[in-house]
């Protein structure tokens, strides 16, 4: 049911773990499945430089966020506010419709992540 | 690569030994018979089908091969059980009564009923184990009660039900007593001419039969209406020319089932139980959910914490490529993970015996059978703990875990 894309990313996910010097970490849970999603993003000149992912879920969840570890590096904050969940789900070439709300947490995950890092920036200041 | 199918409550490979069986009703040299012609290979056909009527009944433990009748699933045997009842006992009653763990086959059946002919239902809770209490049917039945339709075994925990207490309660008070026989049929005996069971339902998928295939016991005496109308076959009680290749390969399955069952039956559960114990052993945060005891000697349903089922069956499915050592065969299993049901939802058997959600979420079913061997659980008992290790590490809450009083995760 899963693109070779998906498979892909399921068997060999990227950038999974912790980031311990990230700039931001954002945190998502499905209130659908009860999936849970951990994005973590370090920035150098105002761009992503790094991210990882912890994630709780299926293998659409997994492959989710492996594959938005790659869609944000080298995205500015503000480039990243424009990244949506269909933008993500078609990164990894389509979901079945049953599973879009995991591209859904995707994008949640990385709003929470930018919001930390607003929070983070005006604590700074 | 030959995976390792462990998911036997779902289908079974046809056996060759069945598969040879239904061989000569396929070929157009061989038995094409129609059974309702006069001519000979017609009876020819009718012989085939009347023979093969008689190792079901056999396996079943029926009284007499004509409470058999041959329908085109085990799903369509629940139906004509269930709907065939209420139609024809309407005038006395319309209330029935069955489980909250029953397959989808007499929940939906029974839900229909409810919602479009005005029937009303009763679902009973089980317990911890997944059984129903004799005291809670009696308690609910009521006046009005006509049926009562309770599962021999369950599909997804393996749960055995009390149904020679439940159908006693019944016979009591005279409601008919149908009985969902599907997983138990071929896994464990039964002798439904000795029982108070007044309609059983098999499938011929799950014994190693082909799919289209499946068989419902009527007692002698019992009456239900027909869900097909049409020709006179199956006397009257379900129209449509007979199945008679998939007759013969269920008559084939049921006489393997029946004669192998002493030396099988052991044989499965051994396997079954050196899996459990190995998983349980060797991997932290592992339940049993389901019966210790009562339970079908092929099944056990475990939850692996802080992993979700899906993303574990796919991981296992995959193992070779996923635990990077191509010689590694697949592991076939199933979950009761919402995220893994087409409609989001979560398993509604796990739920009934009051595993929270989050348990369901990590609950795999592992269902043996006739082709598993010691090799196959030899490579289980590999290719799990590292999967479940693997999906642990990428698991945010593996990390939060409250450490447990065993230091074991």
């Amino acid at each position: 049911m899963y693109s070779p894309k998906v498979m892909d990313h399921f068997q060999n996910p990227r950038n999974v773990g912790e980031l311990a010097d990230a700039d931001a970490m954002g945190k998502a849970a499905s209130s659908t499945c009860g999936d849970i999603l951990r994005l973590y993003l370090k920035f150098k000149d105002g761009r992503v430089v790094q991210s990882t992912f912890k994630t709780f879920g299926c293998g659409a969840a997994i492959a989710m966020s492996s594959v938005l570890t790659e869609i944000v590096v080298g995205k500015t904050a503000d480039e990243l506010k424009a990244v949506t969940n269909v933008q993500v789900a078609e990164a990894l070439g389509g979901l079945p419709p049953i599973k879009m709300h995991c591209s859904v947490l995707a994008e949640e995950a990385l709003k929470s992540a930018l919001e930390d890092l607003a929070q983070r920036n005006r604590s700074a200041a | 690569m030959k995976t390792v199918y462990f998911d036997c409550n779902a289908t079974t490979p046809v056996r060759p030994e069945v598969f040879e069986a239904m061989r000569p009703f396929l070929s157009a040299d061989g038995e094409y018979g129609n059974p309702s012609s006069l001519h000979t290979v017609g009876q020819r056909a009718h012989a085939a089908l009347e023979a093969a009527r008689e190792k079901v009944a056999a396996l079943l433990g029926a009284a007499d091969a004509s409470e058999i009748v041959f329908t085109s699933s085990g799903t369509e045997a629940d139906n004509m059980a269930i709907v065939g009842a209420a139609f024809a006992h309407r005038e006395r009653g319309r209330h029935i009564v069955t489980s909250a763990v029953e397959h989808h086959a007499v929940l939906h059946t029974c839900e229909y009923l409810e919602k479009e002919h005005g029937f009303q239902v009763t679902r009973l809770p089980v317990d911890r184990q997944g059984r129903v209490s004799a005291e809670d049917l009696k308690r609910a039945i009521r006046p009005d009660t006509i049926l009562v339709s309770i599962m021999a075994a369950n599909n997804e925990i393996g749960t055995i039900e009390p149904t020679a207490e439940l159908g006693a309660v019944c016979r009591e008070k005279r409601i008919l007593f149908h009985t969902d026989a599907v997983q138990a049929a071929g896994k464990m005996s039964l002798d439904l001419k000795n029982s108070p069971v007044d309609m059983a339902a098999i499938s011929g998928h799950k014994i190693y039969a082909p799919k289209g295939i499946g068989a419902l016991y009527i007692r002698r005496g019992v009456r239900l209406h027909a869900l097909l109308h049409g020709g006179a076959h199956e006397k009257n009680r379900r129209a449509g020319t007979e199945n008679v290749p998939g007759a013969a390969a269920l008559g084939a399955a049921c006489d393997l089932a029946r004669r192998e069952m002493p030396k099988e039956e052991p044989r499965i559960r051994a396997l079954r139980d050196r899996l459990e114990k190995g998983i349980l052993s060797g991997v932290p945060a592992v339940f049993l959910n389901g019966h210790p005891t009562e339970r079908l000697g092929n099944t056990t349903n475990l939850t692996f914490e802080y992993v979700e089922g899906e993303s574990l069956v796919l991981a296992l499915d995959q193992a070779g490529f996923a635990l990077k050592k191509s010689d590694l065969p697949g592991v076939e299993v199933s979950t009761g993970s919402a995220c893994a049901s087409g409609l989001l939802e979560p398993s509604h058997v796990l739920k009934a015996i009051g595993v929270p959600p989050e348990h369901i979420h990590g609950s795999v079913r592992f269902s043996l059978g006739h082709f598993n061997s010691d090799k196959d659980v030899d490579s289980a008992l590999e290719i799990i703990p590292a999967a479940v290790d693997r999906l642990r590490k990428m698991s945010p809450l593996w990390e939060d875990r409250a450490p447990s009083p065993s230091g074991k995760g």
